[in-house]
């Protein structure tokens, strides 16, 4: 083949795959200006307050299309299809307890985006921010709105770079004081003090102000910790546990269970442990779930699962009993005001 | 915090498309690097433009748009290294016995290619990490062909410079590709699908730059040399500067911190803000690509085990800052990425270029897997005991042990690299007849 006609070949090349190109990225501008119209038969979104601590709501980040995507949501909880009130403040992920909130969302940069946790009083006006290392995964309030907690993932920018690892942060909203790591406190291994390099901490669930429950990962397995905020300590609980909730009574913890035996990459179950007996419970739903789950009472878990809009919001009855069901469609990173 | 290092084997990229058309000087420097070695620049730059896109955005597209976490990744980054290190070797013998180097690299290039449009149907983290394994896959396929065929494709005197330029060209395609996802998400947002789409059809330009633009067979003909025979990796191994060569990169191998521990380290004892850490890598990088192409020339003149030698040398200076209680400043963390980046560009395409001046060329792809892998299985022995080291005596003991081991293997390499009178010397000039 002559110089003249490789070149052709190439040009040719460049000009049919920069045609692709630019229209998957025109494509998806369009879908994108598209998301900001509401699709019919999708959920009722209108403008509105949301406030944190009117009792009975459900607040969630939400994912139907139309002006108020991505921005922090309200629905009655006993009418979770009902018309959502939107507030106009955006997140990738949230949570809520006590009448405080907190916001993990991207903040736009010259270059690249970078992402903040930001701490709402009520009424959605931020109070604090921090800058995050990476990308935000999980963010929780304790019950009495004083203390708070978010994990994100950091990973080396490299190549295929899966070596990812996570950073637990805990903030006490009275004094302001932030541990930016978890892995700093000191950990007990079976009551034994452990150093590992390669702790890695996430998915905090408070049972107070100071008293929390998380996942601990060292040698590749994971723990379900105790940790204690005035402390600064983390103790091992049981194995095989991630990204725990605890139960609105302080007595179970719901989480992601690695199941044995599983033929894919990401085996995991949504299960129950009793804390007193440590007697693990499955529960009826069989996907696997990659979320930290939420109690919406003592009784019914809510949790996410990939959907048309990225996220649906599911429930099933703690107990293993009952079967999984839909709760919200487009909806994201719920939580339930007491009532 | 991290567990181990993925990157163990860095293979980062290199140049601008401009500066990659453009000769840096007229004339007899810039027949210095070939036509194929320009192409098969071209091709890693496109292909890291590819790769990093995807790589990039991926956290973001698992966590906010898909509600996953990546954390599954992490958790089986161990099988897919130990896969892509056999790999590699495969490649490398494939391209000696097989269809040649031309067509393992196609294979590999391809392979790759093809996994992006897949990602836009994987919705599920079993399907991304099928997809993300069969993607690195190929990587592990085509790096000793790849760098095979450069070292084939110039003058051995000139091998440095043309490893340079190559690694040069490959670190400007992986900084470049978080730039083009970033503007791709910026015109549409949430366009991860367009980011994928994008990502394909740069790679498979890669493909085609390879498929039209590299010549299939190079100038040193790979005819059978003598006692190659069915057992290529004997063959290799049974020469005393490969087994050398081999020793000196695996005892250096055990003493280099994988740079996520240097990172920590680095924002740890200098008390960086964490919203910093993810530029940390940018800096290494930058270094790496500003400092590849003149310090493979300097390689081709003082030889490139010397500088080999010397880009340790630069770790080492790295480490004894990190060590030092100089306090906190930001031109020190410059400084510390700086040396980092030195040390890339001495020693990455300086080991190939060495490596190929051992080996010879019909047992090239071999050679290169060998001293490689040797390296990265070094280099992730290291990661376990820094760990460990870390735990017991915390990190500036550890770094403190890291770099007097440091001191022990460069020493040590120093004299299992003095130049035997047989071998060839590094500049071309002075041996007219290169390959044994």
């Amino acid at each position: 083949m002559s110089g003249k006609s490789r070149v052709l070949i190439l040009l040719v090349a460049v000009l049919v795959l920069g045609g692709v190109a630019v229209g998957a990225t025109l494509h998806a501008a369009g879908r994108a200006a598209e998301k900001d119209h509401a699709r019919s038969g999708g959920p009722d979104v209108r403008s509105g307050e949301v406030t944190l601590d009117a009792p009975g709501v459900s607040v969630f980040r939400n994912m139907a299309w139309g002006p108020h995507r991505d921005e922090i949501a309200s629905v009655p909880a006993g009418d979770p299809t009902g018309p959502r009130t939107s507030s106009g403040v955006r997140c990738l992920r949230f949570h809520t307890a006590g009448g405080t909130g907190v916001c993990l969302r991207a903040v736009r940069g010259g270059l690249r985006d970078t992402y903040r946790a930001v701490v709402l009083d009520s009424r959605l006006r931020e109070t604090r921010r921090y800058d995050l290392a990476g990308v935000p995964s999980r963010a929780r309030v304790s019950p009495g709105g004083r203390s708070a907690a978010w994990t994100v993932f950091v990973s080396g920018d490299s190549y295929a770079g899966t070596a990812f690892s996570t950073r637990t942060s805990v903030l006490d909203l009275r004094t302001g004081h932030l541990d930016r790591t978890l892995e700093d406190y000191r950990f007990f291994l079976d009551g034994r003090p452990r150093k590992p390099v390669d702790l890695n901490v996430w998915g905090v669930t408070f049972a107070d102000d100071t008293r929390f429950y998380a996942t601990a990962a060292t040698g590749g397995r994971t723990y379900l910790v105790r940790g204690d905020r005035a402390a600064r300590t983390l103790h091992t609980v049981h194995t095989n546990v991630e990204c725990p909730s605890l139960s609105p009574d302080g007595t179970r913890v719901a989480y992601k269970k690695r199941v044995e035996g599983a033929s894919s990459d990401a085996p995991w179950r949504l299960y129950v442990l009793d804390l007193r007996t440590l007697r693990e419970t499955p529960t009826a739903e069989r996907r696997s779930v990659d979320d930290q789950a939420v109690w919406r009472d003592g009784r019914t878990l809510v949790y996410s699962l990939p959907g048309d809009y990225g996220s649906d919001l599911w429930t099933v009855p703690a107990d293993g009993s009952g079967s999984p069901s839909v709760s919200m469609r487009a909806a994201l990173a719920p939580a339930f005001t007491a009532r | 915090m991290y567990v181990a290092d993925s990157r163990t084997t860095p293979d980062r990229t290199p140049d601008h498309p401009d500066t990659a058309g453009r000769r840096p000087l007229p004339g007899r420097r810039a027949a210095a690097v070939p036509g194929a070695v320009l192409a098969l620049g071209t091709v890693s730059l496109v292909t890291d433009v590819s790769s990093e896109m995807v790589a990039a955005v991926l956290p973001l597209y698992l966590v906010a748009e898909l509600g996953l976490s990546p954390l599954g990744f992490g958790l089986l980054d161990g099988v897919y290294n130990g896969v892509s290190a056999l790999v590699r070797l495969v490649g490398g013998r494939l391209s000696d016995r097989g269809g040649g180097p031309k067509a393992v690299a196609l294979a590999g290039y391809g392979l790759s290619a093809l996994c992006k449009p897949l990602l836009l149907v994987a919705h599920s983290m079993p399907l991304i990490g099928a997809v993300l394994a069969a993607d690195r896959t190929g990587k592990g396929l085509r790096t000793a062909p790849r760098d095979a065929m450069i070292s084939l494709a110039c003058e051995p005197g000139a091998r440095g410079r043309a490893f340079g330029v190559h690694r040069a060209m490959d670190t400007a395609g992986a900084l470049l590709g978080p730039l083009v996802a970033f503007m791709i998400l910026r015109a549409a947002a949430g366009g991860y699908d367009a980011v994928f789409t994008v990502s394909g059809c740069v790679a498979v330009l890669g493909v085609l730059v390879l498929l039209l633009f590299v010549p299939g067979r190079t100038a040193a003909p790979p005819g059978p040399a003598p006692g190659v025979g069915r057992a290529p990796l004997r063959a290799v191994l049974r020469r005393p500067a490969v087994r050398r060569l081999t020793g000196c990169a695996v005892l250096l191998g055990l003493t280099t911190v994988s740079d996520s521990f240097l990172y920590l380290t680095l924002q740890r004892r200098l008390g960086l803000s964490e919203a910093w850490f993810p530029l940390l890598p940018l800096g290494t990088a930058s270094a790496f690509l500003l400092l590849a192409v003149p310090l493979g020339v300097v390689a081709d003149r003082v030889g490139r085990r010397r500088l080999f030698l010397c880009g340790h040398l630069a770790l080492l200076a790295a480490y004894g800052l990190l060590v030092a209680p100089l306090g906190e400043s930001a031109a020190l963390c410059c400084l510390v990425l700086a040396l980092h980046g030195s040390f890339y560009a001495a020693t990455d395409g300086v080991l190939a270029a060495a490596t190929a001046d051992a080996v010879p060329s019909a047992v090239r792809g071999t050679g290169l897997a060998v001293v490689q892998t040797g390296q990265a299985a070094a280099r992730f022995v290291c990661s376990i005991a820094f760990g460990a080291a870390w735990t017991v005596w915390g990190d500036r003991t550890a770094l403190g042990a890291a770099a007097a081991g440091l001191v022990v293997s460069t020493a040590a390499g120093a004299l299992l690299l003095r130049p035997a009178p047989a071998e060839f010397p590094p500049t071309s000039h002075r041996s007219p007849s290169v390959e044994p």
